[in-house]
């Protein structure tokens, strides 16, 4: 800052020469840098409560990633017998016994819109859970971590092997991890591709070079990936890259629970001495076990911040020391803004589940689930669509009736073909006739047969005698039923005129 | 120029922009981001080189590989000419009706036939072929040349009065009025007539004197009660569509001046596969004998 005057400039003695009191805005020592190189974290090896929860969790989720595609699912001949596909070319998404056909993909829609809500419900109630046990970043970076202890050893032994200088067995654990990685890497974009295909075929045809571009291209880019941001980015995508730690705020309150450091309990803090009078001094005894299990690279004892994903690995750690040092467990733990000020004016903490935020997330989360259910367990293999031509609206014919013209869309979600009627009413005196089926005449019902599972389109004429539409239009309802099981779908359409 | 600010929980300086008591913190950029930014530019380089990027002063930098937008969509449409040859060839190869009766081959022609009408029919007939003034309606069942599907191909195939093509549809109504065949007054009369064809009511007086004259006049071609012949291209006038019109003025104007509309011979501008798809699309709009 430059000093505007206030300390009065002094005269050096000679002539006209002063000095004056002042630092130069862009003094190198005091610009800020603009760039920051990054600095290495080593993450150390916890025991635990959550540090078993997260192994759990990685076993569940990878276990779920990896396996799903492998499952099976018999649809019948004709259909794929993989569990879970999404087939593009096909434009079909098989989930066990569901189908998803692409008109239907509010389905999609709304599962995604419940993913949303029950990220909000959950980061409400214990904040960032998602960040710190489930977050695809956060599980792979978990176990490439995992696979670089193995190869290089814990926290001190990977500083010492950083500092290291080069040699023959440092250039060899460095290779064998990177290996390690790369297969994890190939693996995980390997599964991702299993997913679109059959899986069985897929594998074998990617090791026999026999697999499409965009296969080999999609494994390519999710390796590359993987690889880097799980090995090698880590921490760095959850601080800089990643939007949902600036979003995730506007969902916690002061009762949310997260990873908190007790300041009340551990303050001042103190190295710890024998026979110390714990009246006298916090619990904290400054043995930064919190700080070097931290994947982020943070002190949980400066409070909530940025950067802390709430992996919970600090408080296993402190727990752990707590117990070596005969004090009680959860200097670091699970808690509230809320508990920390009632602790300040001495009530009693408690836990509050239930408060208007998180019961609408959940009230909105269940509502759409409710919907969501009905509507599939409600889903009709058949449905209709009827488009009325924009262009005639109507036409006149010579005898002066009036005729409509209409595109119809019939969805046979079954896997056999149907033989279907259709019936039009609203008027007196519809006759229907279907293009390409003139041979059944101007039947009042016509037949169709659609082949299964597709989407047939056909053209629909409908007629009605000389002055039977009063006004310029009248409702129409078209029901669609089937011959053998009497299934009916039906749509409610217009039929126009050019009015009296 | 904004104040420098430095936040007091941080200690680091800010951008010095406020947004209602917002300030940005001005944290250094991760080097790696700098790295980002470096590799980024050089992939663009290899974009410049791979496909066309720079403007010269005529033309630009095609790129290795001879690259462009226009040349993938040429290649996309070949691709799909090619893939529909086969369907192309059957309908060559198949009488009209044969078409007609084969669902396959139905879609395919009707497909086909929406986007040609659309091409080169619309401007004229519209783009539901719901027709103008003076240029029919392709929906309805009255047909002014026939409507099977035999008549639709010939009309489309050799056209209306034109003069490309010998076989053309040709039919000369005579304009009464301008080449003084008949009075003022007896067109009128003729007038009242045609419109008590298609049950229009009005002087009933002239309507009986304007009966003999269409007898004597109008009748070898539009047939005695009015009811048109596709053979002369005489057009039905005992029912409720019109080419040019059904009040008193029209009819009067197109007997007193004739009405000449014609239509190109298509078969001299599209292919024969075309020119049958045609034929299907506009056989099924709904007028189709």
């Amino acid at each position: 800052m430059q000093n505007m005057g206030s300390m009065p400039d002094t005269a050096v003695g000679a002539p006209e020469v002063r000095e004056y009191d002042v630092d130069a805005v862009n003094r190198k020592e005091t610009r800020p840098p603009l760039y920051a190189p990054r600095k290495k974290i080593h993450p150390r090896r916890t025991h635990g409560f959550f540090r078993s929860f997260k192994w759990w969790v990685m076993a569940l989720t990878l276990g779920v990633y990896y396996i799903t595609p492998w499952l099976r699912w018999d649809r019948g001949p004709g259909a794929p017998d993989q569990a879970v596909l999404v087939d593009i070319p096909g434009r079909r998404f098989y989930f066990f016994f569901i189908e998803i056909w692409p008109q239907e993909f509010y389905y999609i829609a709304g599962l995604l819109i419940m993913a949303g809500l029950g990220l909000f419900l959950v980061t409400s109630v214990v904040g960032r859970a998602w960040c710190g046990y489930t977050c695809p970043q956060t599980v792979w970076t978990d176990l490439f971590i995992w696979v670089e202890r193995l190869v290089e050893g814990d926290r001190a032994a990977r500083i010492r092997l950083d500092k290291a200088p080069n040699s023959a067995s440092k250039a060899a654990k460095r290779l064998t991890k990177y290996v390690i990685w790369l297969l994890i890497a190939m693996g995980t974009g390997g599964a991702w591709v299993f997913y679109f295909a059959d899986a069985p075929t897929l594998f074998t045809d990617l090791f026999t070079g026999q697999a499409d571009t965009v296969a080999y291209a999609t494994v390519g880019v999710l390796t590359f990936t993987t690889f880097s941001l799980g090995g090698l980015m880590r921490e760095q995508v959850c601080t800089y890259m990643c939007p949902w730690p600036r979003i995730q705020a506007a969902m916690m309150d002061e009762e949310s629970l997260t990873v908190t450091y007790r300041a009340d309990r551990g303050e001042p803090r103190k190295p710890f001495e024998k026979n110390a009078d714990w009246d006298q001094r916090g619990d904290c005894i400054d043995c930064k076990a919190c700080v070097v299990v931290c994947p982020m690279g943070i002190d949980i004892r400066d409070g909530q911040q940025l950067e802390c994903i709430t992996c919970a690995l600090c408080i296993d750690a402190c727990d752990d020391v707590m117990g070596k040092i005969g004090r009680p467990r959860g200097l670091i733990d699970y808690d509230s803004i809320a508990n920390d000020e009632r602790r300040r004016a001495g009530e009693e903490t408690k836990l509050r589940l239930f408060r208007p935020r998180t019961l609408f997330y959940f009230g909105l989360w269940g509502l759409i689930g409710l919907g969501m259910l009905y509507v599939l367990l409600t889903r009709a293999d058949l449905d209709i669509n009827v488009i009325h031509d924009r262009n005639p609206l109507y036409t006149t014919l010579s005898d002066g009736s009036l005729r409509n013209g209409y595109t119809f869309k019939i969805l046979n979600k079954a896997r056999e073909q149907r033989t279907l009627m259709l019936h039009a009413s609203g008027l007196p005196g519809i006759k229907l006739k279907v293009v390409g089926s003139e041979d059944m005449g101007d039947s009042p019902d016509p037949y169709f047969t659609v082949k299964p599972d597709r989407l047939q389109s056909f053209r629909l004429l409908v007629t009605v005698p000389p002055g039977t539409l009063k006004d310029d239009a009248a409702d129409l309802r078209f029901v669609l039923k089937e011959i053998n099981t009497g299934q009916t779908a039906s749509y409610n359409g217009l039929f126009r005129g050019p009015g009296q | 120029m904004s104040e420098r600010h430095t936040d007091d929980f941080t200690g680091v300086e800010t951008t010095g922009h406020e947004w209602d008591g917002i300030r940005e913190l001005d944290n250094p950029l991760p080097r790696w981001w700098q790295w980002i930014f470096w590799a980024c530019v050089i992939w663009s380089i290899g974009y410049w080189i791979v496909y066309p990027a720079w403007p010269l002063v005529s033309g630009y930098t095609k790129g290795m590989f001879g690259y462009s937008s226009r040349g993938e969509v040429a290649k996309e449409i070949a691709k799909a000419e090619t893939g529909m040859e086969g369907q192309l060839e059957q309908i060559r190869q198949a009488s009209l009706e044969q078409i007609r009766t084969n669902a396959n081959l139905r879609e395919f022609a009707l497909a086909g036939g929406r986007s040609a009408f659309a091409v080169n029919c619309s401007q004229c007939h519209g783009s539901g072929a719901q027709g103008f003034k003076g240029y029919p309606n392709l929906n309805d069942d009255e047909w002014v040349w026939g409507g099977t599907i035999d008549a639709i191909a010939y009309t489309i195939t050799h056209g209306i009065r034109n003069t490309e093509d010998e076989d053309a549809r040709q039919s000369d109504m005579p304009a009464f009025g301008r080449d003084g065949i008949l009075e003022k007054a007896q067109i009128n009369d003729v007038a009242e007539y045609v419109m008590t064809l298609s049950g229009q009511s009005g002087d009933t007086a002239a309507a009986a004197r304007g009966k003999t004259l269409f007898t004597d006049n109008c009748a070898a071609c539009h047939g005695e009660n009015g009811g048109g012949s596709h053979e002369f291209g005489a057009p039905a006038l005992n029912n409720n569509i019109w080419l040019y019109g059904g009040d008193k003025a029209t009819i009067v104007e197109t007997i007193s001046k004739s009405r000449r509309g014609v239509m190109p011979a298509w078969g001299k501008h599209l292919d024969d596969a075309t020119v049958k798809q045609l034929a299907i699309y506009v056989h099924s709009l709904g007028g189709g004998k």
